[in-house]
């Protein structure tokens, strides 16, 4: 990297101890067990949280904020001496974590990625140029001629982007243009013969390169000291906790019925079609038609009626009454009873299982015959938009949906749904179906009373006009 | 192949007789003349000198496993597809490609390991097959500019739509010389209705896919297809390169060829979708009023399309709104700018048609297209596989090499590739095969003396 216009010489580095680790070599500290995971969650609530920021298409400085936000919530250590302990240890176990394959390692590439980019955009101009130096980018000036040679484009980039006429003494960096991919695509810089011309306030993106692509390489190298040696050593101890991190879901427990509990049985169709998602409502579907699910349906639906509230004598009878139609009740009671109850916790382990999350609905691998999994995701197109029509979702609401989906952001996809189908936002996003459900219900129980107050006299016809008039 | 074009293929199935008449138009890719034309006229050993990159020399510095890690895939008749095709030398290549006799060819990927044996090498983990290599390529189809040519439709192509494609090989190509610093790029006709084109520089070829990206979305502005919304959107002053591209060729298309060519204001129909795109309803108005009511006035002297375009210019230009002025170029960028598919750009394992392929449904040949000399290019008088043939024939069957290649329309291309971009391509790949083993000798010697 060369400098350009710069006559004046950039202030000496050496002495600011960077604060913005670039997780270089593994950290030599003795870390406990608990610390281990407890670190890895809090990271993982960090990068979760920019992952649905980017995925609702929040602008940068939206961005910035939040990941100061998710930082200061989560990556703090009561002694402020241990935060950087803290940083590097989750760090290196979400190494770990998200080395293993290649989608995994993708993600965990680009939120790290993410993260480290505005992290340095919110460190001091001290603190970035010590970084700098600790990358080893060579700065070296060259001669103010070539600023004035290019100075015209740099003031009409400088126009473009919206930003204040460079000066002779500002410092242009000359870059190599496939250094700063995110500049060139967004035409944020001028670029002449390969090089590209990065003001000073634009060098993260340098900078993020390079880290990315450190990153990137270092994954693979621990994916493979993973699969050669750490898996086997390690199986007793951190094996498991590194395997189930990965497919952690961090949000809130819906193991237990809360706020809208209980539902019943004579409820329940009614229910499904005003507030399951399209997920559920799939599986409800097929099992009132073909009056089976196979062992996959039964564990995602199963428990997510539970989730609702559906309490184990109702959920005995309601799978009871549709399985008996196709294998009989006799068979019911000795084969799937067992399952059922096994969900609430009353046979074999009695632990209580946890209703799915949609990151977990969404990697399922549903196989010929299943109806679990996530429709956005497992559906064709076609079937897609047959379905979610079916939910009521207009033709401007469906190619956002679709569009979503196409960029693999399924629960994006799902929470348009949500809002196309109850005429409402849903900020906080989808992220499991039973939140689905009880933010359907707030909106519902919200309306119904309102109409009661609120609307009388002509208000028993507002639900149905289209149909109405669609029979004259 | 529909089926009406394999009937006419058998109708014509005279290998002898095929006459220098053969018709142009209902163009026909018969096996028999497809052996011929890969026997007699394609131009293996060029294919095979460029996509070695040098590495097929004597120098020790060569890479001598190059060429055969390089994926070639071939449709076969029937649309039997045929992917991870390898070959480590010349004769491996054209002896398979005179036997197999593919409709068509496709260039893909350079990978870490010879592609036949991918699958011992994918079982190794997930860095055991993978691209290493790719000329970073670009594609254009005049299909994706519908919604703004009027003279043809489909398939079709005529020289008045063909000039957004010299429009596009015109900007795109000064961004890659000029911005990007490449200087190995070769255009080529994708034998129907669209150009491809290959940025062979040693640093292009070893981009990873966020470069392309980058690289690719530099160059993208228009997007298409988006509901309503507006498909060009520029803000603030224009981008030195854009400044370039809008100045130097975009207006110039626009005024001189698109607008009269395309006709883009002589309908209510054509200039409402124009006027779609001034944000002011007062201007709007002001302008539709005018262009309804002389549409039956007079026999003007000057062209309708030039007329209201000047007319619409003015009235933008002589407002205060910094906005409207842009409004000009906008719609400009809108009817003329290059509309990439960015999917092809963007990753490094994308296939694409081999120059001097044949069209499978035109007959015409691949050829490259000379950038500085585009605006002469002319896609219905590109050689047909039947013109070759023909011409062959008279020349005699028996001159093969390049006497009878030279000898037939085909020539003036081979030429053009060989001597624009074949040669210099070469004589860099031996500067930097040489450099790049000086400077390992270099490092070796400064490790033993330590
Ligand atoms: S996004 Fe979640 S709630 Fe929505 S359908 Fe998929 S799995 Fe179900
Ligand atoms: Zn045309």
């Amino acid at each position: 990297m060369e400098v350009v216009g710069s006559h004046r010489r950039i202030p000496a580095a050496a002495h600011v101890v960077p604060t913005l680790p670039l997780y270089r070599s593994a950290p030599e500290l003795e870390v406990r067990l608990e610390d281990f995971e407890l670190f890895a969650i809090y990271r993982l609530r960090v990068l979760k949280g920019i992952s649905d920021g980017l995925s609702r298409g929040k602008t940068p400085d939206d961005m910035k904020k939040l990941v100061e936000d998710l930082l200061r919530e989560n990556m703090s250590h009561p002694q402020a001496s241990e935060d950087s302990n803290k940083d590097i240890i989750s760090h290196f176990v979400l190494r770990l974590v998200y080395c293993r394959t290649e989608e995994l390692r993708k993600w965990f590439l680009s939120m790290e990625t993410t993260l480290f980019r505005y992290r340095f955009q919110l460190q001091s101009a001290e603190v970035q140029r010590a970084v700098i130096a600790e990358n080893d980018l060579p700065c070296k000036a060259v001669s103010n001629a070539e600023f004035e040679n290019v100075k015209e484009k740099l003031h009409q980039v400088s126009r473009h982007i919206g930003q204040s006429i460079p000066t002779a003494d500002m410092i242009f960096y000359k870059v190599p243009f496939e250094e700063v991919p995110e500049l060139v695509a967004s035409r944020r810089v001028f670029i002449l013969k390969g090089y590209a011309y990065v003001a000073t306030n634009q060098v993260s993106s340098h900078v993020v390169t390079q880290f990315r692509s450190y990153l990137s390489k270092a994954l693979v190298l621990t994916s493979r000291k993973w699969t050669s040696t750490i898996k086997e050593r390690e199986k007793d101890r951190l094996t498991p906790i590194v395997e189930a991190l990965s497919t952690s879901y961090l949000g809130p427990d819906y193991s237990q019925p809360r706020e809208f509990a209980d539902i019943s049985l004579k409820d329940i169709d009614q229910v499904a079609k005003s507030s399951f998602p399209l997920c559920m409502r799939h599986l409800f579907d097929k099992l009132r038609e073909d009056h089976h699910l196979k062992h996959g349906g039964r564990m995602q639906l199963g428990l997510f009626l539970k989730g609702v509230g559906l309490k184990l004598d109702d959920a005995l009878a309601f799978w009871k009454a549709e399985f008996s139609h196709k294998v009989g009740a006799e068979r019911f009671d000795k084969e799937y009873a067992y399952g059922i109850r096994h969900n609430y916790g009353k046979e074999g382990k009695r632990t209580d299982y946890t209703p799915y999350s949609c990151q977990k609905i969404i990697s399922s691998t549903p196989g010929v015959g299943d109806h679990h999994g996530c429709p956005f995701r497992h559906f064709s197109e076609e079937n897609l938009r047959a379905a979610i029509g079916k939910m009521g979702v207009g033709n401007r609401a469906m190619e956002d949906v679709i569009d979503k989906v196409r960029n693999r952001h399924y629960q994006l996809a799902c929470t348009l749904t949500f809002e196309a189908v109850h005429g409402s936002s849903c900020d906080a996003g989808i992220n499991h179906p039973n939140q689905y459900f009880i933010d359907s219900q707030k909106i519902l129980q919200k309306g119904a009373s309102q109409e009661q107050t609120g609307t009388k006299g002509d208000g028993t016809h507002t639900g149905l006009p289209a149909l109405h008039q669609s029979k004259v | 192949m529909s089926r009406e074009e394999a009937e006419n293929g058998r109708d014509n199935m005279e290998i002898d007789g095929c006459e220098p008449q053969t018709p142009q138009g209902n163009a026909v890719l018969d096996a028999n003349f497809l052996k011929i034309y890969y026997g007699k006229l394609f131009p293996h050993e060029d294919i095979f000198k460029w996509m070695s990159y040098g590495n097929d020399g004597k120098h020790p510095g060569c890479d001598q496993s190059y060429f055969g890690r390089r994926e070639f895939s071939f449709t076969l008749e029937n649309d039997i597809y045929l992917r991870y095709q390898s070959f480590n030398s010349l004769s491996e290549l054209e002896k398979s490609i005179n036997e197999k006799c593919p409709v068509k060819i496709d260039v893909g990927p350079v990978y870490n390991v010879d592609p036949a044996k991918r699958n011992a090498y994918a079982k190794a983990g997930d860095n055991g097959f993978t691209p290493v290599e790719r000329e970073l390529i670009f594609d254009l189809d005049i299909n994706d500019y519908n919604d703004v040519r009027y003279c043809c439709s489909g398939n079709d192509v005529c020289l008045d739509c063909w000039s957004l494609m010299t429009a596009a090989i015109k900007v795109i190509d000064t961004a890659l010389r000029d911005d990007f610093g490449f200087d190995h790029i070769l255009w080529v006709y994708s034998g129907r209705r669209g150009v491809h084109c290959w940025v062979c520089d040693r640093k292009a070829r070893r981009l990873n896919n966020e470069q392309r990206a980058a690289i690719a979305g530099y160059l993208h502005v228009y997007k298409g297809n988006e509901y309503g919304h507006k498909k060009v959107s520029l803000t603030g002053p224009l981008h030195p390169f854009l400044a370039r591209s809008y100045n130097e060729v975009l207006k110039d298309i626009f005024e001189e060829r698109l607008l009269c060519g395309q006709k883009l204001f002589s309908s209510e129909e054509r200039f409402e979708k124009i006027l779609e795109m001034i944000p002011d309803e007062s201007i709007t108005s002001e302008l539709r009023g005018k262009w309804l009511e002389s549409r039956q006035s007079s026999r003007l002297k000057e062209d309708i399309n030039v007329v209201r375009w000047g007319q619409l210019k003015h009235i933008l230009q002589s407002r205060k709104h910094k906005g409207l002025h842009r409004c000009v170029e906008e719609i400009v960028f809108c009817y003329a700018y290059p509309r990439l598919d960015m999917e092809v750009s963007k990753h490094m394992n994308h296939l694409l048609k081999a120059p001097f392929c044949v069209h499978p449904k035109t007959g015409r040949v691949c050829v490259p297209i000379d950038p500085n000399h585009c605006e002469e290019f002319d896609p219905t008088t590109v050689p047909t596989l039947s013109k070759l043939l023909g011409e062959l024939n008279v020349g005699g069957l028996s001159a093969v090499g390049d006497d009878g290649l030279y000898g037939t329309s085909l020539g003036r291309s081979i030429r053009y590739f060989r001597s624009h971009f074949l040669q210099p391509l070469l004589k860099s790949c031996k500067e930097e095969i040489e450099s790049s083993y000086n400077a390992k000798l270099r490092e070796s010697k400064n490790s033993l003396r330590w």
